[in-house]
């Protein structure tokens, strides 16, 4: 008797799960899908798109070693410059509020970051050293020269960097 | 491009005021990037695929005869370079990093008094590199004695053996308020860097020495040891110098005329 | 052994519940303790750039050694084939693995970046006592493990002395490891000292002797199962001994400190000056820890149970207030940077620092008390660890 009734229970409970998680799906339950804001800077990344999905983490990782250890300063893979060019034009940071660029993708993924424990999410001084904003850094002028509306105050100031 | 040259010089958006408009823009762009490039070169800095080199040693010559009494400049310097809250600011001051501190010595005998700032030592021989159980102290090929924050575990361990109490723990969560430069974050040990973000991007000075030049003193002296025409080797071949605890026998990269 | 039985300890009672759930409280509140600190960080600690090791340490530091010492009873049937200490080998055993995972557990969790475990066991700096210690703490389970499971399987039991002396050396080298944590420091005039290593190899046999004898006697008590005086009294000796070398490397390591004119300051600090800590080293380290368990134990006291218990209990209560003074007396006096000068600065140099544990740190020692007792509890329950009768007939019939 007893083992029929276990039986029993086991059975309700997973079909009353399968119940549940079946219905899940067609619903966009869950986590809200990651916002990529493009970058304000710059036509392409340092790495081609999808590799750097996959291994943003491997660059940094090899990078930091080089760099704290050894003392390497290159800026390819520099997280300093990723933030430069990846801080959101509203919140001037990569990891402040919950749809800019590395907490978006992150929080989707639920991967913890611990980057900006130390680092700071923001970039300071001039940014226009790296070597893709040499070409793009006034991409902003031109935009703002070529816009057919008129432009607001607020907005060349933000150009204006 | 008929339409082009129909256009006269005095319109808007003629072809020279373009060019006229882009050279300027270039210009510009080019007098920003300017003073850093002629900085790297002025200061011999090393390009940045070029790692820390052992050739150099870079340490600290100490006048304490010239350190001014309640002259904290080097200390301001310090955590405005590197972004740390001065102890006066901080609400734990007991548990508040000081990266530098200004020492002040008596004779009991004869009750004379000397200033110093105390900082890192950048021993050659760190004991707090020794017993470090993670490698996250470290002594990089140039002499500057630092954490790796990615290894650091907070074991503070290297804070019970730093003779100099040079090193501090971050007790709380510093809010995304730490410097581009310099970072720093809770749970990890932190002690003076000989300010290597200004070094690496060959800016040639600490923010102390910097500071405590401005401000007229000269008590401070940053250098390449390993350089016999530095100016800090030149310095140390004319003043008699000390490192605090010799009997230690650690070799220091910071050292003492005064004391 | 076929006179003696290993039995697991049947029923549960309504007591054996409430002793389960008050233990898991407090694991629970040094979870909790552990949580506040890690997500706070070390703020709302008592904790700071002076006093870098606090309350923590010191129950970490006094649960570690104490689980090496627990061993001893084991080491003693097994490597210096004692026969009466044979049935008591199992519990000395299971008890030294539940208190270095109690001491271990309490040490990681005070991290400042604990979840970086990871990288403490995938990064070694082989010149820090510290990495040794993370191989040697390892590899004590393993060993002790194995020694316990050769102890409990009748077809391994022939490696038993194998294995009881591989775990003996090990704890010995182990012990030292943790003294040398202390005495490979030259920065701190308590520190940077031989006298640390077999010092804290002396303190772990009267500990874990202490705690072993506490930890017995209420298993059996508790579980109505019969511990003759024959076996109470026998470690009732062996604590005697104990205790009074403790006390003897106490008296040289300070005698020897005082003959140095440069160590006067902080021997003047420890035991005279200090305040807290000079009480504490008077009256907990040496009073309640040596003097009254050594006069209670060597006078006619000796003989009753419940006296030799409340010896046990000071000399548990001794043993941490000497692991504070150790660990939390050395910081609180000031680094000697310039000898012979008065120091002053914003960093606190020059004067002895305070220090007043806190909440979130009293509750995660106690939480490793908890799991290391909690362990003791469980096992004692499920497995055949303890004899079902240790009454003094049953123990003469070893001594053949």
């Amino acid at each position: 008797m007893k083992r029929i009734l276990a039986l029993g229970a086991v059975v309700l409970t997973t079909a009353a799960l399968a119940w549940a998680g079946a219905d899940a799906q067609p619903k966009a339950g869950g986590a809200p899908k990651p916002v990529i804001t493009k970058a304000v800077k710059g036509e392409q990344c340092v790495e081609p798109t999808d590799i750097m999905r996959r291994n943003h983490m491997e660059f940094l990782d090899h990078h930091r070693d080089q760099a704290v250890i050894e003392g390497v300063r290159t800026k390819k893979h520099s997280l300093k410059e990723c933030i430069n060019c990846h801080a959101s034009e509203k919140t001037g940071s990569v990891a402040a509020a919950k749809d800019d660029f590395c907490v978006s993708c992150h929080s989707y993924a639920a991967v913890k970051i611990d980057c900006f424990d130390c680092h700071s999410t923001k970039p300071q001084g001039s940014v226009a050293m790296h070597p893709l904003n040499a070409e793009t850094a006034h991409y902003k002028h031109q935009l703002a020269a070529q816009a057919n509306s008129k432009v607001s105050a607020e907005e060349m100031a933000g150009v204006a960097q | 491009m008929s339409e082009l040259k129909s256009m006269s010089d005095n319109t808007p958006n003629s072809p020279e005021r373009r060019r006229f408009i882009g050279a300027a823009a270039a210009t510009a762009a080019g007098l920003t990037i300017a003073p850093g490039v002629i900085l790297v070169e002025v200061a011999h800095g090393r390009s940045e695929e070029q790692g820390a080199s052992s050739a150099v040693r870079w340490g600290m010559l100490v006048d304490a005869t010239k350190c001014a009494t309640g002259c904290n400049d080097c200390v301001t310097a310090c955590s405005t370079e590197n972004g740390w809250t001065p102890v006066a600011e901080s609400k734990h001051a007991k548990q508040a990093p000081q990266w530098i501190r200004k020492l002040e010595l008596q004779d009991p005998l004869t009750q004379i008094e000397t200033n110093l700032p105390m900082m890192c030592q950048h021993c050659a021989e760190p004991p707090c590199v020794d017993v470090c159980p993670t490698g996250a102290s470290f002594k990089r090929a140039d002499g500057i004695v630092l954490v790796n924050r990615h290894t650091c575990i907070g074991c503070r361990y290297c804070m019970m053996a730093c003779p100099y109490k040079a090193r501090s723990l971050v007790h709380e969560s510093l809010n995304d308020t730490q410097k581009a430069d310099v970072p720093r974050g809770i749970g990890c040990v932190e002690s003076c860097t000989l300010c290597v973000q200004k070094v690496d991007r060959g800016d040639g000075n600490t923010a102390c020495a910097e500071a405590c030049t401005a401000a007229g003193h000269n008590a401070l002296l940053f250098g390449d040891m390993n350089d016999p025409e530095s100016e800090i080797s030149k310095r140390l071949r004319e003043l008699p110098t000390k490192q605090v605890r010799a009997d230690l026998n650690l070799n220091l990269g910071v050292r003492y005329h005064g004391i | 052994m076929a006179s003696i039985t290993f039995r697991e300890v049947e029923g549960s009672s309504l007591k054996y519940w409430l002793l389960f759930g008050g233990l898991g409280l407090f694991v629970l509140f040094g979870a909790l303790a552990w949580n506040t600190m890690h997500h706070h960080g070390h703020v709302i600690t008592g904790m700071d750039n002076q006093i870098v090791w606090g309350l923590p340490h010191v129950f970490a530091v006094f649960l570690i050694v104490a689980a090496s010492g627990a061993l001893n009873v084991a080491s003693i049937a097994s490597v210096f084939n004692k026969p009466m200490y044979k049935p008591l080998a199992p519990l000395s055993a299971i008890l030294s693995l539940a208190l270095m995972l109690g001491g271990l557990l309490v040490l990681v969790l005070d991290l400042g970046r604990s979840d970086r475990l990871i990288v403490a066991m995938t990064h070694f700096n082989f010149k820090s006592m510290f990495t040794w210690n993370v191989f040697l703490y390892s590899g004590f389970f393993g060993l002790v493990g194995i020694y316990l499971w050769t102890m409990l399987d009748r077809s391994v039991k022939t490696y038993s002395k194998a294995a009881g002396t591989a775990a003996f050396i090990w704890r010995l080298t182990l012990t030292t490891g943790t003294g040398s944590l202390f005495g490979f420091l030259v920065a701190r005039e308590l520190y940077g000292t031989a006298m640390l290593a077999p010092m804290f190899i002396i303190m772990s046999f009267a500990y874990g002797l202490a705690i072993y004898l506490m930890v017995l006697a209420a298993a059996y008590a508790w579980t109505g199962r019969p511990l003759g005086d024959a076996v109470m009294m026998r470690l009732k000796s062996l604590l005697v001994v104990f205790v009074a070398a403790v006390l003897y490397f106490v008296v040289v390591q300070h005698m020897t400190s005082l003959y140095f004119t440069k160590f006067h300051a902080v021997e003047a600090f420890i035991l005279r000056d200090g305040g807290i800590f000079t009480t504490l080293f008077w009256v907990g380290q040496i009073v309640i820890g040596c003097v009254v368990p050594l006069v209670i134990l060597l006078s006619g006291l000796g003989k009753q149970r419940t006296w030799i218990m409340i010896a046990c209990a000071l000399v548990i209560l001794g043993g941490m207030v000497q692991m504070y003074v150790t660990i939390i007396g050395a910081q609180a006096y000031p680094l000697d940077m310039f000898p012979g000068l008065i120091e002053k600065s914003s960093f606190y140099d020059g004067v002895v620092h305070g220090y007043t544990p806190s909440m979130p740190e009293l509750f995660l020692g106690l939480g490793g008390v908890a799991i290391a007792l909690l362990v003791t509890v469980f096992a004692i329950k499920v497995l055949r660890l303890l004899p079902a009768s240790l009454d003094d007939a049953t123990v003469a019939k070893l001594e053949h």
